[in-house]
């Protein structure tokens, strides 16, 4: 080789290892993946070029993510720029708010449970029957549980914060502990809740105006005790002549 | 996590196979040739990155329509550069609209470790700029060839399919592109 072809040969450089999971999502054959921190420990997270696709503790992953995925998964140091802001910003409010997901691989009904259980704020809970009901589905409540039990995108989705409809912290993908210590994070003693349900409370009422909610919701929060009527149901609430919260609209 | 270096020569067999699970180990054998490659083509690294992206992305979309077989027989190295060559082309005739603001900046990243290899035979930025100034001074077929010999490392069959010109054109291409480079005084040689 001559000196010319040598130092030709020396221009070859290694491409950017960004490029590879870029192809392989814009032609929908794998996800990107990163480690991130979340509110109980580091997460996986996953994307395409539509958006998040998993979501996973890492605690929770025997050996490595990508055996784990469902699709081909690429490790990648950090996020893209678009993902970047919106990922940060949903993990430091508890808000999805503009970050993209991805729900395609789901079923119609599944993304509609998904979509609803995102609206609940942080700091809150609903039971499955809630999610049920505003979806028009009233009977539905076991469907929904099935559905946030397969949640591929929980913490970011918070699944974490709908319950039992008894008011019990109920079951979680990743144990019931982690449940209640992603809503202690966020201000819900679970020891307080599941003591309400013991008693049989499940909408806690403002005598002026005459509303009633569920415990967590922050009109509620903010009743000092003298103007706050406990009721064991819906019937027992709009018979005392009380209607139902609008912002978080208890469902029979 | 660091993958296995997947065969080049089991590629084509394991495309016929199974398209959708092959093609990662595609891109993973290819895209260094190719990015090296448009980095000189097209004389801008985000350039070059996105020409790495749109040729894989066309290359599965052409292996998606050839039946099994034909995908059995591809000489990938050749065959990629085929499409490779033209979308350089499209970046570089859109681009020319442009005023060239090349520099340095955008040839070599610092923050990237790649960039790096390039610097342990030569002697630095400097020198890498200067023979992208000398690669870009020559015309066209000869860039071409001198390109995909040298810095891809393409044999003179797989650029004669990648260019669609004879062996024996692609062969005088690069010795003539070759001669030529040896005789551009470099700027030292100039100045001083």
């Amino acid at each position: 080789m001559t000196d010319i072809e040598r130092r030709l040969r020396a221009l070859r450089a290694r491409a950017p290892r960004r490029l590879l999971p870029s192809i392989l999502a814009a032609l929908a054959l794998g996800d990107a993946y990163t480690v991130v921190d979340g509110p109980v420990g580091p997460l996986y997270v996953a994307w395409n070029d539509r958006g998040v696709t998993a979501c996973v503790p890492v605690a929770a992953v025997d050996g490595p993510f990508e055996d784990a995925h469902p699709r081909h998964a690429i490790r990648v140091d950090e996020p893209p720029p678009w993902l970047r802001g919106p990922l940060d910003r949903a993990l430091a409010t508890g808000r999805l708010g503009d970050l993209p997901v991805d729900l395609s691989a789901l079923g119609e009904f599944q993304r509609l449970v998904l979509r609803k259980c995102a609206e609940i704020p942080p700091g809150q809970i609903r039971p499955y029957g809630w999610i049920a009901a505003e979806l028009g589905r009233p009977g539905a409540a076991r469907a929904v549980g099935t559905a946030l039990a397969r949640n591929p995108i929980p913490i970011l989705i918070p699944c974490h914060r709908v319950v039992r409809t008894d008011g019990r912290i109920g079951r979680y993908a990743y144990g019931t502990e982690m449940k209640r210590e992603l809503l202690r994070r966020e201000g819900v003693d679970p020891d307080a809740v599941e003591a309400l349900a013991r008693r049989r409370i499940r909408y806690v009422g403002s005598d002026t105006p005459k509303t009633y909610c569920y415990p967590t919701c922050h009109h509620a929060a903010r009743l000092s005790a003298d103007h706050r009527v406990a009721f064991r149901s819906h019937a027992e609430a709009e018979a005392a002549g009380y209607r139902p919260c609008r912002a978080c609209r208890p469902a029979a | 996590m660091m993958q296995p270096t997947p065969n080049p020569e089991s590629l084509p067999g394991r495309l016929a196979d199974d398209l959708d699970g092959a093609f990662a180990d595609v891109v993973r054998v290819y895209q260094d040739g190719i990015y090296s490659g448009a980095v000189q083509l097209t004389r801008d690294r985000h350039d070059a990155e996105d020409v790495v992206q749109e040729t894989f992305v066309r290359a599965y979309r052409a292996l998606q329509r050839y039946p099994a077989r034909r995908r059995a027989e591809l000489r990938l190295g050749g065959w990629l550069w085929t499409i490779a060559l033209d979308v350089c082309r499209n970046r570089h005739r859109a681009r020319s609209r442009r005023p060239d603001e090349t520099t340095l900046a955008v040839l070599v990243d610092p923050s990237d470790p790649a960039a790096d290899d390039p610097a342990a035979v030569l002697d630095g930025a400097a020198e890498i700029e200067e023979w992208r100034r000398r690669l870009a001074d020559l015309p066209e077929p000869q860039r071409n060839a001198v390109v995909l010999r040298h810095v891809v490392g393409l044999g003179y069959d797989e650029i004669a399919a990648a260019t669609g010109r004879p062996v024996g054109t692609v062969k005088a291409d690069v010795h003539r592109g070759i001669r030529r480079l040896e005789r551009i005084p470099t700027v030292e040689e100039v100045t001083s």
